[in-house]
């Protein structure tokens, strides 16, 4: 028998022209549970994508057994007996508990008709082996997000496959619920199955997993018995690379406070988050996804007001209730999503810089296109977005002149407070200094920037300050001298308030 | 338990109207009801059984056509196409018994579904294989089809005196004490809904308008129910067809124009949602049934026919708002 029951050999896999995993291998033995690490980013929801045949591997192969396995369906995955729990939810709302386990494998009776009453008996079992107490006849749609995690678990479980992998299964899930989960988890192990298991809380690893294996941007890193390595081994992998010059962040003095949130919460998305930005400074925002960073800056946009706690805006207090309101009192906020929330994808570039400033381009409710268009036109032009001309569609620009068209958009507003979701993400290199430069600058000028980023080292770089998030807690904050990526990561990914300055 | 149970204080009376207001069709049964007795009100002749007979009769090709529609709508998708594949198929076989006048009844039934089925398979390749949305690829075959059929007719009909009389006595001949029409409806909507809820293809049916990555994940063929539905749309189009030219003794080439609109009436009345995934048999006969008691009804309430189209569509959506209100009522009881 062969030693290892799922083999990659140098797997790479490219979306458009991007590679997102370069000749990545990975081993799995029977009987054990490995952890797959690594930043957001890395590579790893994709491997896991390219084992169930969601994503085919544009090189490399997968051994199954030994035997080299192409899945062009994950169809055909389960019939190999891999199942998955992936990390955006994939319930059907409408759909009810039981079935949600059971979909595409319902019990048949021996004429092929479905055996709702098994299947109702069998989900019951399944969720009293869990610890879990659902109403089976409950539709999806009514369940909480931890409720939900609960359920794919289930269905995962249900399939009794030979090879599990779990993308993030505990992130929404209570200490009970996580303790229930890993009792299940080292039962199956036992029974011989094998286990892919991916999570940022690092302590899970330790207590759970036997072997490690470490990717970074796409590539890996190396692969270790747990045993052998320390949190701080593990954070330093991830790390791994040294921090250039690349950011031009000029030094500002911080002039007045122009924005400071107390104890702001909204419930079952942020706690308690209290901190100050000043005029000319840029405050980092990091910590994992899902750590509740959007959240807050949709909070205080007013697209999802928070539900306690208070904002002041130059020193008067206000309640955030409308983007409506946001952009009057001097917001701008720059969504992480370009395609989905800041752009209109079939609309020009004019149409779409203007759009937050219609009503002020309008006269009697009629449009003033010459005001409208010199306005799109000079904002293009600072923003340097290459296009053939200003009416060319938002969609077929590249992605980093997307992300400078809405730039552009906000500029246009000219806010006091502009907050940046992830300004960076997806964009080339060059672009991406020209964002940074155009951040420093905006700074320099006295606006106050609030920018979320995953990314450590333009965190690290762009910042005159720098908050961390962790499940909905603020559990860092630091000056730029002191921060460091380990210090960081620390804080993003464990519960406990570390460090320095108020 | 799914439901909180009703306070003692509540009289029988009302857990009574608890119990009928846990069915997702409660709704509509009690707008039935109301409707039912402000026209026998006005009118006693309403309340009578030749009438429902009547009402039975002419709500039978609709209600097959919507169930139809509505496997199709579960899947998030639409079938404009289905009035047109009814009269092109409704002209072939009209035409084929015509020239054979000694064929079989079952006969010129399995050709009307066979042809649907091709016309459906049509629908189907264009929306999986090309990537069409289904609302522009039927659209587009409801004018293709509509064409062939005064193509094949070359603009002549074909009319009752050229069809034999087993084919005419085919959908109104009472051997088992309704008409034959209407007992096809009742086992036509008894097979849909064992299939819907019984087997796997049905239910995958469901998971697929109600999350398609969802459906992905978990290993169902989106891309084959998305097929199915609509060559089973066709296939019941074909059925529908045949009922049609033996019931009203003719083809012709405009046979059931508009029809695919009381179709998709029928079904969203029914509880049938549009965004996919939501749809139960029993409601979609709920909503066919109220469309014929409306219809029905304002003829013998002597509404003018000027009238009647306009009060046919505020009654529908008087029906849609009060379900869509009593099912807001009790949910929210529900959760509490």
């Amino acid at each position: 028998m062969n030693e290892y029951i799922l083999e990659l050999k140098d797997i790479s896999k490219r979306f458009s022209g991007v590679e997102v995993l370069h000749q990545v291998p990975f081993t799995l033995k029977r009987g054990e549970v490995h952890a797959l690490l690594g930043e957001n980013g890395a590579g790893k929801s994709t491997l896991v994508k390219v084992v169930t045949g969601v994503h085919q591997a544009d090189e490399g192969e997968i051994l199954l057994d030994g035997v080299p396995t192409i899945f062009n369906d994950t169809h055909e995955s389960r019939q190999a007996g891999i199942a998955a729990i992936y990390q955006e939810l994939s319930l059907f709302p409408d759909l009810d508990v039981a079935e949600n386990i059971f979909v595409g494998r319902q019990p048949t009776t021996a004429a092929g008709r479905i055996d709702w009453r098994k299947l109702y008996a069998q989900a019951e079992e399944l969720l009293t082996s869990l610890g879990v107490h659902l109403e089976l006849k409950h539709k999806a749609r009514s369940l909480s997000i931890a409720q939900q995690q609960m359920v794919e678990i289930a269905r995962a479980f249900s399939i009794n496959a030979r090879i599990l992998i779990m993308d993030e299964p505990t992130s929404s899930l209570t200490l009970n619920e996580v303790d229930d989960l890993f009792r299940i988890v080292r039962r199956l192990r036992d029974e011989g199955a094998a286990i892919i298991f991916i999570s940022h809380r690092l302590e899970e690893l330790f207590e759970l997993a036997d072997r490690v294996t470490v990717l970074r941007d796409g590539a890996f890193v190396d692969t270790r018995e747990l045993k052998d390595v320390t949190r701080d081994d593990l954070i330093r992998m991830m790390v791994g690379r040294t921090i250039t010059n690349l950011f031009p962040k000029q030094d500002v003095k911080a002039g007045n406070v122009v924005l400071k949130v107390d104890h702001l919460t909204r419930e079952g998305a942020f706690q308690d988050m209290s901190f100050e930005l000043r005029e000319g400074e840029i405050l980092g925002m990091a910590g994992l996804v899902g750590a509740g960073r959007t959240n807050v800056a949709r909070a205080l946009f007013g697209v999802e007001p928070a539900t306690s706690g208070t904002i002041h805006l130059q020193g008067k207090e206000v309640r955030m209730t409308s983007p409506q309101q946001a952009i009057a009192l001097g917001l701008a906020y720059v969504p992480e999503d370009r395609q989905l929330h800041g752009l209109i994808p079939p609309m020009n570039i004019t149409a779409n810089i203007s759009l937050p400033m219609l009503p002020k381009y309008a006269r009697r409710g009629w449009l003033r296109d010459q005001v409208e268009r010199s306005a799109a036109f000079s904002a293009a032009v600072q923003m340097e977005v290459r296009a053939n001309n200003i009416w060319q569609k938002a969609r077929e620009l590249s992605g980093g002149n997307q992300q400078k068209v809405v730039l552009a958009k906000w500029l246009s507003t000219k806010p006091v407070i502009l907050i940046l979701d992830e300004p960076t993400r997806g964009i080339d290199v060059g672009t991406k200094a020209a964002v940074h430069a155009l951040m420093s600058k905006l700074a320099s000028e006295g606006m106050a920037i609030l920018m979320i980023s995953s990314e450590l080292p333009e965190v690290l770089g762009m910042s005159d300050r720098i908050i961390v998030m962790h499940e909905g807690h603020l559990t860092g904050h630091f000056f730029r001298e002191e921060a460091t990526q380990e210090k960081i990561i620390s804080a993003a990914t464990q519960a406990v308030a570390v460090g320095g300055a108020q | 338990m799914t439901v909180a149970n009703p306070p003692a204080t509540r009289s029988a009376f009302k857990s009574l109207l608890w119990s009928l207001a846990r069915f997702r069709e409660a709704g509509l049964i009690v707008f039935i009801l109301i409707l039912v007795a402000l026209v026998t009100l006005r009118n006693p002749a309403f309340l009578t059984a030749d009438n429902f007979q009547d009402i039975l009769l002419n709500i039978s090709i609709l209600v097959i056509a919507a169930l139809a529609q509505t496997m199709v709508i579960i899947t998030h998708g639409i079938d404009l196409s289905i009035s047109s594949m009814i009269g092109l198929v409704a002209m072939m076989v009209a035409f084929v018994v015509k020239q054979n006048p000694e064929m079989s009844v079952v006969l010129a039934v399995l050709l009307g579904l066979a042809l649907g089925a091709v016309l459906g398979s049509f629908n189907a390749m264009i929306i999986t294989f090309g990537r069409v949305p289904p609302i522009i690829a039927t659209l587009g075959t409801l004018s293709i089809y509509r064409g062939l059929v005064f193509y094949y007719s070359q603009g002549t009909w074909i009319n009752s005196f050229e069809l034999p009389e087993a084919f005419k006595s085919l959908s109104k001949g009472t051997p088992l004490g309704l008409p034959n029409m209407v007992i096809v409806a009742i086992v036509v909507a008894i097979i849909v809904h064992y299939f819907l809820n019984y087997t796997r293809t049905g239910r995958e049916i469901y998971a697929v308008g109600s999350n398609p990555d969802a459906a992905q994940f978990v290993g169902i063929r989106k891309d084959r129910i998305i097929f199915l539905v609509y060559v089973l749309s066709g296939v019941l189009a074909g059925l529908a067809a045949v009922l049609w030219a033996s019931r009203f003794e003719s083809a012709q080439t405009n046979t059931a124009i508009g029809f695919e609109l009381q179709t998709v009436a029928a079904s969203v009345v029914g509880g049938v949602s549009i965004s996919g995934g939501v749809g139960t048999v029993p409601g979609v006969l709920l909503g066919a049934l109220l469309l014929g008691i409306i219809q029905n009804a304002l003829t013998i309430v002597r509404i003018s026919p000027f009238w009647q189209l306009a009060a046919q569509g505020l009654l529908i959506l008087i029906a849609v708002v009060t379900d869509r209100w009593i099912l807001n009522r009790t949910e929210r009881a529900r959760n509490r």
